[in-house]
């Protein structure tokens, strides 16, 4: 179980002969993700070395999904050419089995291009996009799991809680703050810094509310847009589950991005002590610092009688 | 990346846009040979800096702080008075609701042709985040601040969302003419102009075009007077023109340096310098510093593979702001190693001869390599577990908060 992801799901990687998915692939492979084979175009009929396993690479995805019945895709494209993979992702998911999970991993991409890409994506049912700028999604097993993207594996586990993220070591941090209190992970989500991604908080919000093996949830956000305002609006109405949260950037100052090319506050709007004021009201138990999350998690949890 | 009113005016005249006559000047003399030329009684002399609220802006001598003038665009009726102007604006400090107390010089100026005005409106197009399509947001309340206007009569902004594949429609442009109460001739004209306009924010990969005030003229033409174009960053690889056009005296020379090294850095005003991977991490470092009673001096995103020499770039880009007492790092390995962390903090501090207290956190891949070569490093040192203890530690070592 966990969200969108199986434990040992396929995995396709986009880029899979250049620098990034070859080393990404690699670390993936090692920790027991079920990688089947990568796409570079012109490089066909090659094998990938990951160390623990050799895998084929195709010219194309339609080729690489019809081989091998991939259930996802993880993109280390240059920026430049990512949101044409994702678009082709989308294409040949939904031409050879109707479904699939592209994983963008890629920092750096054209706003512009994110919008043609994720209105080409939302067109079509049955496939997922995650990020751009992510850490990616992971689904941990009992002996690893399925990694999919940059995060550290070792630092996961199997369990209840559910994860979702825009910021990338944030997610790790709140991943070790559920360790803290011995308590495991079913999806851990990192949907990105990007002003213009895929999946968002609502999207994971509601399949962590509909999943089994999933209890709580601890969401990270950051400032810039609304999107947090969003979420917690849709919780107060619909989630039955604890939430708790942080968002980071209670100190950034108006008009500076702050790294994520989303993370700014502009006109006045996207402010953290906005979010968090909309996700206590709520229900949505906020930690003052990424250092409580396990606490205040520890907290919901007793609260619901799950501890 | 933003540009001055002068260079957006140039794009818009290059795409067939209704702008007025102007010259781009630095000087005096240029200001007054550009009033000859421009041939119109009446003119507009504006100051060129990258922060909105000019014309209600103070301008200070930078030397002695004496107030020089109010407003930093000034209509001038002859040529005495472009003179007066042009000699109060330029090296001089104007400070807006934008730019902070520390104002920005004026080095450069637009001398514009007057025009006839019977009404002022508000423009602007932007990427709208949630519904993942760009927006059009336009008010028959011109001139003012925008954030007002959303705040007092939400109700006069009026918004449309433009399919990218598409465009603004003949539909769209001729309802928000409509909207804005335009007809006949200036309907016509802020059609073509729209849609022209949207094709440019396309083309160039633009972050916001925002016109306050575009202006209807008493023969009932629309007429862009005001231009603040910003680029997004990540698409200036396809727009050499657009980068040319970047005006680095505007910028902080530190951010351009600490860009050039794959470092994200914001200049901050507290005194504890921060080095983190992960720009949440790095926002959340912040808040947790300032919990703790201190004030973080910068932003520092150091990526997600750094390498030793980048942080050492890092520490040098963090010393050079003379406010910063003391250095909390904070690292969460993933990608990134510990040991390899390690190392590069201690080649920077014995490098560049630190002597600020010195806080470390190392969680992660390798983080016991990481934590036993800072002990065997003989450098004074603080290694800490959390965050949490981590900010306690620099707010105390440096004495309390400021």
């Amino acid at each position: 179980m966990g969200i969108w992801i199986e434990e040992d799901a396929k995995i396709l990687v986009q880029g899979i002969t250049g620098k990034q998915g070859t080393f990404h692939a690699t670390k993936s492979a090692e920790f027991g993700a079920n990688v089947v084979g990568g796409v570079t175009p012109g490089k066909g009929g090659q094998t990938a070395d990951l160390g623990v396993i050799q895998v084929p690479v195709w010219n194309t995805m339609t080729e690489a999904i019809s081989e091998t019945d991939a259930d996802a895709s993880v993109i280390y494209v240059p920026p430049r050419f990512a949101s044409a993979a994702i678009i082709e992702a989308a294409d040949a998911f939904k031409s050879v089995k109707g479904t699939g999970v592209i994983v963008c991993i890629t920092e750096g991409i054209p706003t512009l291009d994110m919008v043609k890409a994720t209105a080409h994506v939302r067109g079509i049912e049955g496939v997922r996009l995650i990020g751009p700028n992510c850490p990616g999604i992971i689904t941990p097993s009992e002996t690893g799991g399925a990694k999919i993207g940059i995060m550290p594996g070792s630092i996961h586990a199997k369990g209840r809680i559910g994860v979702v993220s825009k910021s990338g070591t944030l997610t790790y941090e709140a991943v070790a703050q559920t360790m803290s209190i011995d308590e495991g992970q079913s999806t851990c989500v990192g949907i990105g810094g990007d002003p213009v991604n895929g999946t968002g908080f609502i999207d994971c919000l509601s399949a962590f509310e509909a999943d089994e093996q999933t209890v709580a949830v601890v969401m990270i956000g950051e400032i810039g847009g609304t999107a947090e305002e969003e979420a917690a609006a849709w919780v107060a109405e619909n989630m039955s589950k604890p939430v708790v949260g942080f968002v980071a950037g209670m100190t950034a100052p108006p008009g500076k991005r702050m790294g994520h090319a989303g993370a700014i506050i502009s006109g006045g709007k996207g402010t953290a002590s906005e979010k968090v004021a909309a996700m206590e009201a709520a229900g949505i138990r906020c930690a003052n610092d990424p250092s409580e999350i396990g606490a205040v998690l520890l907290k919901s949890l007793q609260d619901a009688g799950l501890r | 990346m933003n540009i001055h009113e002068y260079q957006g005016k140039g794009l818009f005249r290059d795409a067939g846009l209704p702008v007025v006559a102007g010259v781009h000047c630095t000087t005096v003399e240029q200001a007054l040979s550009a009033y000859d030329d421009l041939a119109s009684k009446i003119v507009a002399v504006k100051s060129q800096i990258h922060a909105g609220g000019r014309g209600k802006g103070v301008l200070y001598d930078p030397e002695t702080g004496a107030e020089v003038m109010q407003g930093g665009v000034k209509i001038a009726f002859n040529r005495d008075e472009v003179e007066t102007y042009a000699t109060n604006l330029l090296g001089n400090k104007l400070v807006t609701k934008q730019t902070g107390e520390a104002g920005k010089i004026v080095n450069n100026l637009y001398i514009e042709s007057g025009c006839a005005i019977a009404h002022e409106y508000y423009l602007a197009i932007l990427v709208d985040r949630e519904e993942k399509m760009p927006l059009i947001m336009a008010s028959t309340e011109g001139g003012m601040d925008i954030e007002e206007v959303a705040e007092s009569t939400p109700e006069a902004i009026h918004k449309i969302h433009i399919d990218i594949n598409v465009g603004v429609t003949d539909a769209q442009a001729v309802d928000l003419a409509s909207a804005l109460g335009l007809d006949g001739s200036a309907s016509d004209s802020f059609v073509t102009m729209i849609q022209g306009l949207f094709s440019l924010f396309v083309e160039k990969d633009c972050a916001m075009v925002e016109i306050n005030p575009l202006v209807r003229t008493e023969g009932n033409e629309m007429v862009l007077l005001d231009a603040k174009v910003s680029f997004d960053e990540n698409a200036l690889f396809r727009h050499p023109d657009i980068v040319e056009l970047r005006d680095l005296s505007e910028e902080e020379g530190t951010e351009i340096r600490a860009k050039e090294a794959g470092l994200s850095y914001v200049k901050l005003d507290g005194n504890i310098g921060c080095l983190v991977n992960g720009a949440g991490l790095a926002m959340a470092t912040m808040d947790v510093i300032k919990l703790y009673g201190g004030e973080p001096a910068n932003f520092l995103d150091v990526g997600g593979g750094a390498d030793e020499q980048q942080v050492e770039t890092a520490f040098s880009i963090i010393m050079e702001d003379p406010n910063v007492k003391g250095i909390l790092v904070n690292i969460f390995g993933g990608i990134m190693r510990c040991d390899i962390i390690a190392r590069g903090v201690i080649a920077a501090t014995e490098a560049l001869g630190l002597e600020d207290p010195l806080v470390v956190r190392l969680v992660g891949t390798n983080f016991e390599k990481g934590r036993t070569i800072l002990a065997a490093s003989g450098l004074n040192i603080h290694t800490v577990e959390t965050l949490a203890e981590g900010a306690e530690k620099i707010v105390s070592l440096i004495g309390g908060g400021q």
